[in-house]
């Protein structure tokens, strides 16, 4: 039997109470414990983004956070980025620039986006290629990812 | 994952080594590298992530203080960091991805050990001190005694590292950072150089030398340094060095590059940086 823990952590402005084995990640907590599987699995050790969340606000790869670590920390995951999916700008320009193909690694580069987009809301297109160079995608080459960001940011080109 | 007994949450600098003289603990801080080996060692994980005492960058005299749970982000953004260390600030830009740097510490960059770690050539080549505290006491070593083998410190298993001491550097100090790899992110570097000194009548005073990925461990050049000692960074004298650097590197071959391609890497950014160097 694993160690396990109880702990307390806001998901997505929620209280949530878990118990977890103290040596499991968050992705897994997040997927397979509390069914929230927009957090996708692309390689379990961050080199793909995939599973990209906001911790304590600042972005990190939820393969990587072990789950004990939560505890009293602020979480979100992309299904509390989009509560209201229609009227959200970056969700939209994804749509609207061809940012999404398969849609596997869009959760995470969503996520991502909404790291660079708040520490720099003017962030240049080389800002957002440097941002989501932990973010891989395996069909749109990236550029569409890119014009869907620079779209939603402040900067002027 | 080997079975955890025990997981503790120390309050203080003082409760955490108090758990570390009680036996064998994997010691948890952003968890980039932690959460990857697959045998925990020891019957403890302890968490100090949350450790007051181990955050934050100050200037005092002439020394800065990195805590050993400053994540690699904080090091980027830090002005003082940028302004007297540049050539730290320069080796976490490229370091890893967004995410990784959000989370990842620079006290367990330096206890992975790994001879690619990205902030240790940097480290070496500002002649940085470790601070490790035990229950007992307090000491501080050469980060160029620190390292014995991939993965291996001099940490006594009693002790903690709590903090990365840099001499400020003097007047006229100039270093400079290359990584190689097959992109900029994410990416272990084939290998990684690191050139600092003070530049005076086109040569390098007290120059420091460091090598990533050519030697079991992050590597103090010390024959490349005294090759510099005194020469000249003309066409000529940087050959001389370039030459010196590329016979004292004894790398493997492995995934991302031949031994080979690699001593060519050192002779060839040796001189790049040299080059570099005696243009500022």
């Amino acid at each position: 039997m694993s160690l396990t823990r109880e702990i307390n952590f806001t998901l997505n402005g929620s209280p949530v109470k878990v118990t977890v084995p103290v040596t499991m990640n968050t992705l897994t907590l997040l997927r397979e414990q509390l069914n929230l599987t927009g957090t996708k699995y692309g390689c379990g050790e961050g080199e793909c983004g995939a599973c990209t969340i906001l911790m304590d606000g600042v972005s990190v790869n939820a393969c990587l956070m072990f789950a004990v670590d939560c505890d009293g920390r602020q979480l979100t995951t992309v299904e509390g980025l989009l509560t209201d999916c229609d009227s959200d700008p970056l969700r939209n320009a994804f749509v609207e620039k061809g940012g999404v193909q398969c849609g596997f690694c869009s959760p995470g580069m969503m996520m991502q986006a909404t790291h660079i987009l708040k520490q720099n809301p003017n962030a240049d297109r080389e800002q957002i290629q440097r941002g989501l160079e932990g973010n891989l995608c395996r069909c749109t080459g990236y550029k569409k990812i890119v014009d869907a960001v620079a779209s939603v940011s402040k900067h002027e080109d | 994952m080997t079975d955890i007994q025990s997981y503790q949450v120390p309050a203080s600098l003082a409760e955490a080594t108090a758990i570390l003289a009680n036996g064998d603990v994997s010691i948890l801080a952003g968890g980039t590298d932690l959460m990857l080996q697959k045998n925990l060692h020891g019957g403890t994980l302890m968490n100090i992530r949350r450790l007051e005492e181990l955050h934050g960058i100050q200037l005092s005299g002439n020394t800065i203080r990195i805590g050993a749970v400053t994540t690699i982000t904080k090091i980027l953004e830090s002005p003082l960091i940028e302004k007297h260390l540049p050539i730290l600030h320069e080796a976490t830009n490229h370091f890893a991805s967004v995410q990784i740097r959000n989370a990842g510490t620079i006290g367990g960059n330096i206890c992975n050990a790994s001879p690619a770690g990205d902030t240790l050539i940097p480290l070496l080549v500002l002649d940085a001190q470790v601070e490790l505290a035990s229950a007992a006491d307090t000491r501080l070593i050469p980060i160029a005694d620190f390292f014995i083998a991939p993965g291996k410190t001099s940490r006594e298993p009693g002790e903690l590292l709590t903090a990365i001491h840099i001499p400020q550097p003097a007047e006229g100090f100039v270093a400079c950072f290359e990584k190689f790899g097959s992109r900029p992110a994410l990416d272990i570097s084939t290998v990684s150089i690191g050139i600092g000194g003070i530049l005076q009548d086109s040569k390098l005073q007290a120059a420091r030398v460091a090598f990533g990925a050519v030697a079991p461990i992050p590597l103090l050049a010390k024959k490349t340094m005294a090759a510099i000692e005194n020469q000249t960074l003309d066409v000529d004298g940087i050959q001389t060095i370039a030459t010196a650097a590329r016979d004292e590197v004894n790398p493997i071959d492995d995934v991302r590059a031949s031994a080979w391609y690699r001593k060519e890497l050192i002779h060839n950014l040796t001189r790049k940086v040299l080059q570099n160097v005696a243009n500022t």
